[in-house]
C-alpha cells in the first residue's frame, strides 16, 4: 500500500492505495467522489477526464501514486461553493447538453479546460476540445450549444 | 400543417428535471452505489470460439487472499434455470456461465468473487481450464448448411426460426408488374454500446428472504426473469428502479450478470455482490450485440415507378444465445413497406445461431436494418428507371387522407403526412444548393453524393410479433402503469415503475400531470418505485414511453381531477357540469366567487371526511394502467396483425464527399424533418433525434463487431470498434411537423428511434449517389473507409 496525498477540488486529502490503483479508481473508490466515470479504461472515451495541475487528463490512464503531491480537479469541482450547479453545469442544463448524463462530467471538465484557455472559442475550437470525449446519447449538438452558453455567461461575468 | 395544441407546459421549452442532478455529478449510477463489505466479481472468458471444457482447476485462485468464491457453470446450472429464450427451442439453453462447451470466444466460463475487482481479476488468471478446441462457425449462411458445426448440438440444427409469410397477392402482383429487380443488402453486426457498461449489484436479505437488485437495466420483465432463473418467488425479488442508467438504447439487459451476483449473494450469506463489466467484458462477452443481417429482396414495379410488391428474405445471425434477439425479425412486420403503398409482401424470416456473442434488442428492434433495405430498394428502382429519388418517393407515399391506413401485414398506421414532411426536409436542406454543391465537387474530381431516406418509427410497443414467431407466447397485454399522489400539503408526486436511461421520463410524467392538472410541473416530484411497490411496466423499450407512460400519467391525473370535481360538487352544492376547473381550483361558473382552492380541496380529501361525498375513499391518490392502444388482439388466420399503434415519420437528407484515393467519407450537410405528433419536451425530442442520427452514422460508416473466420473477436476496444466522436457527426439541421396521433393522450408519438432508423439509409443513399458516376454500388453497412477504397480499387470488400 502507498500513501497518497493530493489536493482535490481545493481540499487536501490523504488515503492509501495499492500502487497499481488507477487515479480513476482512487478518486471513485478511495475518495468517494463519483462524478468521474469509467467508460473504457483504455483512454478513448474521456468519461474519466479530470484536471491535473490545470491540464485535462484521463484518470484511467494514470496511477494514483503519480498524482501524489499534485492538484486534481474533478467535475465536482465545477459546483458552486454551496453545492449548486456552477456556470458550466447550469449551461449544460439550460441547453439539455446531455441525456443519460454518463459522459457529462467528462464533457464539463473538457469544457472547463477549454474555457480557461479560450474564453470566446469558435465552434471548431469547441469541437477540438471535446473531440476526445465520446457521447453516445446526444450527437453532440446540444453539448456544443451548452458550451457556447457557458462561454457567454463566463464572459459576461468578468 | 396541423397546429400545435394549445398547451400550458406540453410542447414548451422547459428544463429537463433529470439534468439538474446529472449535470451536477450527482447521478445514482450502479457503480456509485457503495455498500460495506461488497464482493466484486470478475469473469473468466473463453479464448476459444467453440470448445469442450474438459476440466477446471481453481485451487490456486481459491488460495489467493481475498477470494471468497469461484463459481463454475456446473455449479450454477445445478442451482438455477436457464435464462429466458423467446423461441420454442428448449435445447438451446442460454446459461450465464458455460457448461461443458463454450460457444463463442469471450463466453464466460467462471466467475470469481473477491474483496476487490483487482483481486478477482488476479484470481481469474490463476484458474486453469483444459479445453478441447472444436471447429466453429461464424458465417450465418455457412451455418445454414447441413454439414455446419452445430452451435447447440441438442437442437440438431443451427436454424432457430424459419418461416415465410405471405400477405396479399404476391404472385399475382409480380406477374402483373412491368419490371422486377433483385438485390442483396447486408447489415453487419453492430450495437448501441453505451458509454457506461452494464453493472449489477445484488444483496440477498436473509431477514426477509428477498433479493435486492440495483442494476444498469433497461428491460421488460427483468424481475420475472430473475425469479424464474433463481427459482424464487417473484415477490422475493425487489429491483430498485431509481438507478440512473448510463445509456442503453435497448441493450442494457444483463440478466446473466444478475443471476451470477444474485446467486453468489445468497450463497455467501447475504453479502452484497457486484459485477461491473469492464469494456472487454462488455464488448466480447456481454451478450449485447445487435442485428447481423442479410436481406435478399426482389421488388416488382411498373415503369412509372409504382412499387407493387416485394419479396424479402432476411437471414439474421443471433449469435450463440438468442434471448429476445430473434424477435428483431418480427417487429419490422409493423412497417415492412415503410411509408409506401406496396400492395403485397412476402417475408421469409430466418434466425440462425453461430459462434458469436448473443444478440439483444437494439434501438428500433430490427427496424433500422429493415429500413436500410427498404430505402435501398426504392433508390435502386429509381436508378433502374432513371427516375428522381424524390419523385419516386412522392409517387409511392401513402396519401395524407388515407389514414388510418392498413398495410398488407395487417397493421394500421395511425396518422401522418409524408409528402409535407419530405417537402419540409427538402426545403430545409435546400435541395438545389445541394445539387449545385455536388456538381461543383464532382467537377473537382471528388466523389460526391446526395442521400435521401425516409423512415417510419413504430412506437408504443405491442409485441404481437412474438406470438407470430412463437404461438405459445399468448401475450396480448403490453401495458404501462403510473401512479399519482397528492399529499395533504397539496404537493404532487408521480410514481413510475421503471428505470430511465436518458429519455427524461421524470420530465415526461411531470409535464403531462402538470398539463392535465394545470399545476406547475417543476413542483411535481416523480419517483421510480421498486418492482414490488410499482405498477406493471413493460419498461422503456419500443419507442413507447411518451405514448404509454405519458398516457398512464394522464389517465392517473384525470382520475384525480374527476375526484376533485366530485368533492367540489358536494361542497358547493352544484352538479359537476356547472363547475369550472381552473389551475387546480374549482369554482361555480354561475358565481365564480364561490370557489374551492387547490389547497382547500386537498385538505378536505386528506383531513375532512365529513366534507367528502358519502362513501368516497379519503386521500387523493390514483393509479392508472393503460393497455396499448389498438392492442389486445391475436393475429388472424392470414397472419395479419396489428403491431405498434403509433407511427412517426422522418425524412433525412445529406451531402457527402468521398476522397477518391482513400475512400474516406465526409458528411458535409445533414438535414432532417420529423413528425412525432405532439412533442412533449422539445429539447428531449431534438436530442433523441440528433443522437439517433449520430448513432446511425456510426452504423453506416464505422461500427462493426468483427469476428475473424477462425472465430476470434477483433473489436473489443474503442480503438477497434469506432463510435462517432464530434468530428464524425456533422451539424444536423432539423425541422418539425406535427400530425397528432388520434390514439394518445396529447397526440404524442415515439421519438427515440427515428434518427437511428433514417440515418444509415440516408448515408448509404448518399454514398451510392457518389459512386453512381463510376457505375459502382455498395449495399453493405458499415461502409468503412477500407471498404470504399477496396471497391474503388476493384477489390472485394472484406
Ligand atoms: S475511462 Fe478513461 S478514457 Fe475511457
Ligand atoms: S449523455 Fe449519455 S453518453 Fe453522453
Amino acid at each position: 500500500m502507498s500513501e497518497i496525498k493530493l489536493t482535490i477540488n481545493g481540499v487536501t486529502r490523504t488515503a492509501s492505495a495499492e500502487p497499481r490503483t488507477s487515479l480513476l479508481d482512487f478518486i471513485r473508490e478511495h475518495l468517494g467522489l463519483t462524478a468521474t466515470h469509467m467508460g473504457c479504461e483504455h483512454g478513448v472515451c474521456g468519461a474519466c477526464s479530470v484536471m491535473l495541475d490545470g491540464v485535462p487528463v484521463r484518470s484511467c490512464l494514470m496511477f494514483a501514486v503519480q498524482a501524489d503531491g499534485h492538484d486534481v480537479m474533478t467535475a465536482e469541482g465545477l459546483r458552486d461553493a454551496d453545492g449548486a450547479p456552477g456556470v458550466i453545469m447550469d449551461s449544460f442544463i439550460e441547453a439539455h447538453g446531455m441525456q443519460c448524463g454518463y459522459c457529462t462530467p467528462g464533457m464539463m471538465v473538457a469544457t472547463h479546460a477549454l474555457l480557461s484557455q479560450s474564453p470566446d472559442p469558435t465552434d471548431d475550437e469547441i469541437r477540438e476540445a471535446i473531440g476526445g470525449n465520446l457521447c453516445r446519447c446526444t450527437g453532440y449538438a446540444q453539448i456544443i450549444e451548452a458550451i457556447r452558453i457557458a462561454a457567454q455567461r463566463l464572459r459576461d461575468a468578468t | 400543417m396541423t397546429a400545435l395544441p394549445n398547451t400550458r407546459y406540453v410542447a414548451h421549452k422547459r428544463r429537463v428535471t433529470e439534468d439538474k442532478r446529472l449535470a451536477a455529478g450527482r447521478g445514482n449510477f450502479v457503480q456509485d452505489i457503495q455498500m460495506p463489505g461488497t464482493l466484486h466479481v470478475a469473469v473468466l472468458a473463453s479464448p476459444h470460439p467453440r470448445a469442450n471444457i474438459l476440466s477446471i482447476n481453481a485451487d490456486a485462485a481459491l488460495a489467493l487472499p481475498g477470494v471468497a468464491c469461484v463459481l463454475t457453470g456446473a455449479e450454477l446450472y445445478a442451482a438455477t434455470n436457464p435464462l429466458y429464450g423467446g423461441l420454442p427451442t428448449p435445447e438451446v439453453k442460454w446459461l450465464p456461465l458455460a457448461v461443458g462447451m463454450t460457444r463463442y470466444a469471450g463466453e464466460w466460463v467462471c466467475a470469481v468473487a473477491a474483496t476487490s475487482r483487482a483481486i478477482a481479476e488476479d484470481a481469474i488468471e490463476l484458474i486453469e481450464v483444459d479445453y478441447e478446441s472444436l471447429p466453429c462457425i461464424v458465417d450465418p449462411e455457412e451455418a445454414l448448411k447441413d454439414d455446419a458445426p452445430l452451435v447447440h448440438p441438442g437442437h440438431k440444427s443451427n436454424v432457430l426460426y424459419r418461416r415465410t409469410f405471405t400477405w396479399g397477392p404476391v404472385a399475382d402482383d409480380f406477374a402483373k408488374s412491368e419490371e422486377t429487380l433483385s438485390f442483396r443488402a447486408r447489415w453487419n453486426r453492430s450495437s448501441t454500446v453505451p458509454i457506461e457498461t452494464f453493472g449489477a449489484l445484488a444483496r440477498w436479505d436473509q431477514g426477509r428472504d428477498m433479493l435486492e437488485v440495483w442494476a444498469s437495466i433497461q428491460m421488460p420483465n427483468y424481475a420475472e426473469q430473475i425469479a424464474n432463473a433463481l427459482r424464487i418467488p417473484l415477490n422475493a425479488v425487489r429491483v430498485h428502479q431509481d438507478v440512473d442508467v448510463g445509456g442503453s438504447y435497448g441493450v442494457k439487459r444483463g440478466i446473466k450478470h444478475t443471476i451470477i451476483v444474485g446467486y453468489l449473494s445468497r450463497k455467501l450469506g447475504g453479502v452484497p455482490v457486484r459485477l461491473i463489466e469492464d469494456r472487454f467484458d462488455n464488448m466480447s462477452g456481454g451478450d449485447a450485440h445487435g442485428p447481423d443481417r442479410i436481406f435478399d429482396t426482389k421488388v416488382a414495379f411498373d415503369r412509372d415507378g409504382t412499387i407493387r410488391s416485394m419479396k424479402v428474405r432476411a437471414i439474421d445471425d443471433a449469435g450463440a444465445y438468442p434471448g429476445r434477439g430473434p424477435f428483431q425479425l418480427g417487429k419490422p412486420i409493423a412497417a415492412l413497406c415503410g411509408p409506401y403503398t406496396v400492395n403485397s409482401i412476402e417475408y421469409e424470416a430466418i434466425s440462425v445461431t453461430t459462434n458469436k456473442t448473443g444478440q439483444v434488442p437494439v434501438r428500433g428492434f430490427g427496424q433500422s436494418p429493415t429500413n436500410f433495405m427498404i430505402e435501398t430498394m426504392v433508390d435502386k428502382v429509381a436508378r433502374h428507371l432513371g427516375m428522381d429519388r424524390l419523385v419516386i418517393r412522392r409517387k409511392n407515399f401513402i396519401s395524407p387522407d388515407a389514414f388510418p391506413y392498413e398495410i398488407p401485414t395487417g397493421t394500421k398506421y395511425d396518422s401522418g403526412n409524408y409528402p409535407v414532411v419530405l417537402d419540409k426536409g427538402v426545403a430545409l436542406a435546400d435541395w438545389q444548393r445541394l445539387v449545385k454543391q455536388r456538381e461543383a465537387l464532382r467537377a473537382k474530381g471528388r466523389l460526391a453524393g446526395i442521400g435521401i431516406a425516409t423512415c417510419l418509427e413504430p412506437g408504443g410497443g405491442n409485441n404481437m410479433f412474438e406470438y407470430l414467431m412463437n404461438p405459445s407466447a399468448e401475450i396480448t397485454t403490453f401495458m404501462e402503469g403510473c401512479g399519482i399522489r397528492i399529499d395533504g400539503h397539496g404537493k404532487i408526486t408521480g410514481v413510475m415503475g421503471t428505470t430511465t436511461s436518458g429519455q427524461g421520463h421524470e420530465t415526461l410524467v411531470a409535464t403531462i400531470m402538470g398539463e392535465d392538472l394545470e399545476r406547475e410541473p417543476d413542483d411535481i416530484r416523480v419517483v421510480h418505485a421498486d418492482s414490488l411497490a410499482g405498477l406493471p411496466t413493460r419498461s422503456p423499450v419500443a419507442s413507447r414511453m411518451a405514448i404509454m407512460l405519458g398516457g398512464a400519467a394522464s389517465g392517473a391525473a384525470r382520475k384525480i381531477k374527476d375526484k376533485l370535481l366530485k368533492i367540489a360538487a358536494h361542497n358547493l352544492g352544484k352538479p359537476e357540469s356547472e363547475l369550472e376547473y381552473d389551475g387546480g381550483a374549482i369554482f361555480d361558473r354561475a358565481d365564480p366567487a364561490r370557489k374551492l382552492s387547490w389547497e382547500q380541496l386537498c385538505t378536505i380529501a386528506h383531513r375532512q371526511y365529513h366534507k367528502l361525498p358519502p362513501g368516497m375513499e379519503p386521500g387523493l391518490q390514483a393509479e392508472y394502467v393503460w393497455q396499448v392502444p389498438r392492442g389486445g388482439g391475436l393475429p388472424d388466420k392470414d397472419d395479419k396483425v396489428q403491431l405498434y399503434p403509433c407511427f412517426s415519420f422522418q425524412a433525412h437528407l445529406a451531402l457527402v464527399d468521398i476522397d477518391p484515393d482513400t475512400g474516406k467519407v465526409n458528411i458535409l450537410d445533414y438535414a432532417l424533418a420529423h413528425d412525432c405528433g405532439t412533442v412533449i419536451n422539445p429539447d428531449i425530442v431534438r436530442g433523441m433525434i440528433i443522437g439517433g442520427v449520430a448513432h446511425g452514422i456510426g452504423a453506416a460508416l464505422y461500427e462493426k463487431f468483427h469476428y475473424a473466420p477462425d472465430g476470434q473477436f477483433m473489436s473489443a476496444t474503442f480503438a477497434d470498434y469506432l463510435i462517432p466522436s464530434v468530428f464524425e457527426v456533422p451539424f444536423v439541421k432539423d425541422v418539425e411537423h406535427c400530425t397528432p396521433s388520434p390514439l394518445t393522450s396529447h397526440g404524442q408519438k415515439g421519438s427515440g428511434e427515428g434518427g437511428y432508423l433514417g440515418a444509415p439509409a440516408c448515408i448509404a443513399s448518399a454514398v451510392n449517389d457518389a459512386l453512381a458516376p463510376r457505375n459502382l454500388s455498395l449495399d453493405s453497412l458499415p461502409m468503412r473507409m477500407m471498404d470504399i477504397e477496396a471497391l474503388l480499387n476493384g477489390d472485394q470488400p472484406t
